[in-house]
């Protein structure tokens, strides 16, 4: 093409303007994200002698963590309670997210969407320390209790162990459930729902049928979104765990601020990573064929 | 269905509610333990409040570190927004990914991974490593505020400016910054509120000088100070409040004033 | 007002353009002139290229190959902001956040004006649409009709050498649509502006141009006036696109320098012109015939007529209050035509499975390849 003419300025390749943008905020990510993430693989491989970092590659740390039942056992609660946090949130969340999807008027759906939002703005570490205040031997729920008369001694099996871990963090990260659920629910066309009582289904066989399908990719979003995160808790089980209720991240931070052992802080962070991810591919893979199974 | 479902949401939000329905009435109950029965009303703590030297300093350098991070995140949240909702380019998805990626981090993971690049750098700590940490986190709050924002808009309006004789440039500041400003204003708003909140990366990353989340962190462990603890509960669920209020506020007016339909919410 | 039509000057000239998205060869070798003052329409089906060829001539889209030429100027390098055309979008894209008058002297904000004379041009752009008085209401709040005529007092208003529509009135409801080409064309006429509308109605075509480029698959198949167009299409694809056609399996040979003879199945022999032939080539190349449905009619009995009559059987019939439309099957054909016939007194409608005798017209046959 002997006579091909340049662009006009205005339009300089979509492609080129795309990653002229993107460039910064790539670049930040690539600095403060990927770049330290790497470091911390790399720093698993290490090893800690007193004061000073050894830098030939050894397995020690790894070895360490999954042959130390302490370790073991720390890895295994935090996903066991990761969990239950999981399936209670979004549990208890799904019933939320359909009433405000089919049966809040549509003018008033926002005004509940910011009122489930709102406490999730405000300050974390106050929340999860109310938690306690609520949960406590001399807590709100116990000297409600024993004013009422329901109980003559305070209840103790609600504070410092894994229970209060999981009734903190389902508090923490409900909307962070309810919103994906809400999101994929009111995608849903009205109509299909008339259509599926029109060819003769009820109620409960309608939702079966036709919303929780439908809903899935919702469901999946929020299990994934509570989740991940709540493993790597460290305020909620620091304030309300007790020794019992302890979870990795309490671990990874006391290798790196009170043990001086930033290797095996790394190789800890890298395992839980490693744990949320395989997880993550799991759900992702079983909705896939879930999904597929139904079409 | 209708009516037990309701119940329940009401019940719902009572939990949801519940923790910080308390703060107000230990905040102004005139008595040092934290239970009930209620001792009488007090504006004491509130008072002691302003007397507290290390907490005023803790203030001042969250609200320092939050407005930076407001600002710098908000900045990357509309380059990457616009990228991504305007410009088809190979990797995007993987780019993208890689920018939300801190939305399902374990904050814990950015934490120490930062921290260790800090320290072997030979850097030392303070708020601005707290400011870059916290930017890391807040700009997928950012982007995915911005992106709703942009991706309403119709890509024929800024093509109009241009036809009618503006720039690239100035059809950007005359059309499309105008139109996703509230997108801009909740995208700062919530970018401030998730820095000023933000507590572990703070904890791993703040120098000698704490956030207002890891001075109150210290305040926890004496009993004697959890009603000042209260009182300042008090005062940062009502700030949390008024700017939510504010964000949701600009993102309606801009939207009435757009005449597109409300479509609700954040996130 | 002189009529601009006759000077005949080209304004816009496009030289074998091509436009190539990725892979996808959207513009095939392009060429056309389009003059000055004129109503010129691109038609085509979806997807066949028309907002894309827009596009190029505003200059949101560069060219892969070919030139472009406005006013005699080689447009390489001007980019969109520095053409003289302006454009009425598809979706309008009335500024949201700005009011009418503010969305109509948008384009004025880089010109010398002072502030008097921006809001006199702007009233005096409003008043053109018929919006007079409406400069403060704010621009959302506009009915769809409203906001096409804003849209175009907002293109007109920086006097551009040529105005380009992508589908103007296609979000309109039928009446309204109606209303506005009537207006669009006033307008185009009182401002004497070149207008490239793109349409994918061929009724808006036919109605509003003086000539139309009608496209299918990136290519011009054929560039002619409204009547030309439906009277002598090029193609079959073309014949059928506009209006209805039928179509009959023929043979034609050159009977003498002026006249050719055909040999069309159910309807005989008959001669013709060499215009009957718009596609230039050798009429032994000859397919078939094509003939429009209002070109023929069904005989009453006991009706004569000295036009060549054709045998068959009305197959079915559609009633349109005004017309009838009969699916007649002549005798020897395989598929039926459609005949349309106007409802008058005494003309009762045919019953399906009635003989019918066919009158038809040598001149209204079209020869296609
Ligand atoms: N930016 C683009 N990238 C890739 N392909 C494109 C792009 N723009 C248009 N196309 C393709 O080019 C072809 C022509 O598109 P164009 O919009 O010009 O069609 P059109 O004739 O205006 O159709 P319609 O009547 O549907 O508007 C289409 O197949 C379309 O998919
Ligand atoms: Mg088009």
């Amino acid at each position: 093409m002997s006579d091909r003419i340049r662009g006009p300025r205005i339009g300089r390749s979509e492609a080129a303007q795309g990653y002229l943008l993107v460039a910064t905020p790539l670049a930040y990510a690539l600095l403060l994200l990927a770049v330290p993430l790497g470091a911390i693989v790399l720093f698993s491989f290490w090893s800690q002698d007193y004061l000073t970092i050894d830098t030939t590659l050894t397995l020690k740390n790894y070895r360490e963590a999954l042959s130390d039942p302490l370790y073991r056992q720390l890895l295994l609660r935090s996903l066991m309670i990761s969990a239950a946090v999981t399936a209670a949130t979004v549990l208890t969340a799904f019933p939320i997210a359909y009433y405000v999807s089919f049966y809040v008027p549509p003018e008033r759906k926002a005004m509940w969407i910011f009122l489930i939002t709102i406490p999730f703005w405000t300050s974390y570490l106050i929340r999860v320390f109310l938690w306690k205040v609520i949960l406590g031997y001399n807590g709100v729920f116990n000297t409600t209790l024993l004013g009422l008369g329901i109980i003559d001694e305070p209840l103790t099996f609600i504070l410092y162990n894994a229970n209060a871990v999981v009734i903190t963090l389902a508090h923490a990260y409900a909307p962070f459930a309810i919103l994906p659920i809400f999101v994929a629910l009111e995608k849903i066309d009205r109509s299909l729902h008339e259509a599926s009582r029109d060819l003769g289904e009820g109620y409960l066989s309608t939702f079966w049928r036709v919303t929780l399908p439908l809903a899935m990719p919702g469901v999946v979003a929020a299990v994934l979104i509570v989740f991940i995160p709540t493993i790597g808790d460290y305020v909620t089980p620091m304030l309300v765990g007790g020794p019992d209720g302890r979870m990795i991240a309490n671990m990874i931070q006391t290798q790196f601020l009170r043990l001086n052992n930033a290797p095996m802080g790394a190789a800890l962070a890298v395992l839980t990573m490693a744990m949320v991810s395989a997880v993550a591919l799991v759900f992702v893979f079983l909705n896939r064929r879930f999904l597929r199974g139904r079409q | 269905m209708k009516r037990p479902l309701r119940v329940y949401a009401i019940l719902y939000l009572a939990f949801l509610y519940a923790p910080i329905a308390l703060l107000p009435v230990f905040a102004f109950n005139d008595g040092t333990v934290i239970a009930f029965p209620l001792r009488g009303f007090t504006w004491g703590w509130f008072e002691q409040l302003t007397e507290i030297p290390a907490l005023h300093a803790a203030v001042l350098n969250s609200l320092k570190i939050a407005v930076s991070t407001a600002i710098l995140a908000t900045c990357l949240g509309v380059l990457a927004a616009r990228a991504a909702t305007r410009f088809a380019f190979p990797g995007k998805k993987g780019v993208m990914g890689l920018i939300m990626l801190p939305l399902v981090l374990p904050e814990i993971i950015v934490a120490v991974s930062l921290l260790v690049v800090l320290l072997q750098l030979g850097l030392s700590l303070g708020a601005w490593t707290v400011i870059l940490g916290h930017v890391l986190i807040a700009t997928p709050f950012s982007i995915a505020i911005l992106n709703s924002a942009f991706q309403g808009l119709d890509l024929s309006l800024e093509e109009a400016a241009v036809d009618l004789g503006e720039t690239r440039l100035s059809s950007f500041r005359l059309v499309t910054l105008p139109l996703v400003m509230p997108g801009i204003i909740s995208s700062l708003l919530i970018a401030f509120t998730i820095s000023l909140d933000e507590f572990i990366i703070a904890f791993f990353l703040t120098g000698t000088e704490p956030t207002l989340p890891v001075y109150l962190w210290g305040q926890l462990r004496f009993p004697q100070r959890l009603p000042v603890i209260m009182a300042l509960g008090t005062l940062l669920v009502l700030a949390s409040v008024l700017l939510l209020a504010i964000a949701e506020y600009a993102r309606r007016r801009g939207a009435a004033r757009t005449g597109q339909k409300d479509a609700g919410g954040f996130l | 007002m002189k009529d601009t039509r006759a000077t005949a000057r080209p304004i816009i000239t496009l030289e074998a353009v091509e436009k190539y998205y990725g892979d996808y060869h959207a513009l095939r070798g392009i060429s056309a002139e389009i003059r000055q003052g004129e109503f010129f329409s691109l038609l085509g089906p979806s997807g066949c290229g028309k907002t894309t060829l827009l596009r190029t001539i505003a200059g949101f889209e560069d060219l892969s190959a070919g030139r472009l030429f406005i006013d005699g100027q080689d447009m390489a390098g001007v980019p969109a902001n520095k053409r003289p055309t302006n454009m009425v979008f598809q979706s309008y894209a009335i500024f949201p956040h700005l009011s009418v008058a503010e969305n109509v002297g948008f384009g004025l904000r880089r010109t010398r004006l002072s502030k008097t004379d921006k809001a006199a041009r702007v009233e005096a752009a409003l008043a053109m649409v018929g919006l007079s008085g409406y400069g403060g209401r704010a621009a959302h709040a506009l009915s769809g009709g409203q906001r096409q005529r804003v849209a175009l007092a907002r293109a007109l208003i920086l006097e551009p050498t040529v105005l380009l529509l992508d589908e103007p009135l296609s979000a309109l409801d039928k009446k309204m649509r109606d209303q506005m080409q009537g207006e669009l064309r006033r307008l185009q006429r009182q401002v004497g502006i070149t207008f490239i509308l793109v349409t994918h109605d061929q009724e808006e075509a036919l109605i509003m141009s003086d000539r139309i480029a009608v496209m299918f698959e990136g290519q011009i198949a054929q560039l002619d006036t409204p009547q030309m167009l439906y009277r002598r299409p090029v193609s079959r694809k073309v014949g059928e696109f506009i209006g209805v056609m039928n179509f009959l399996p023929a043979r034609a040979t050159v009977a003498d320098e002026t006249h050719i003879e055909v040999e069309a199945a159910g309807l005989g022999r008959a001669v013709i012109g060499p215009d009957q032939l718009p596609g230039g080539w050798h009429p032994g190349q000859t397919q078939s015939v094509g003939i429009r449905p209002e070109t023929m009619s069904i005989l009453y009995p006991g009706e004569t007529t000295d036009r060549r009559v054709a045998t068959g059987v009305v197959e079915d019939l559609s009633y349109y209050g005004d017309m009838t439309y009969y699916e007649v099957r002549l005798d020897g054909v395989e598929r039926p035509m459609t005949i349309s016939m106007k409802n008058l007194v005494g003309r009762p409608v045919l019953e399906r499975g009635t003989e019918a005798r066919v009158a038809w017209d040598a001149r209204s046959l079209v020869l296609f390849a």
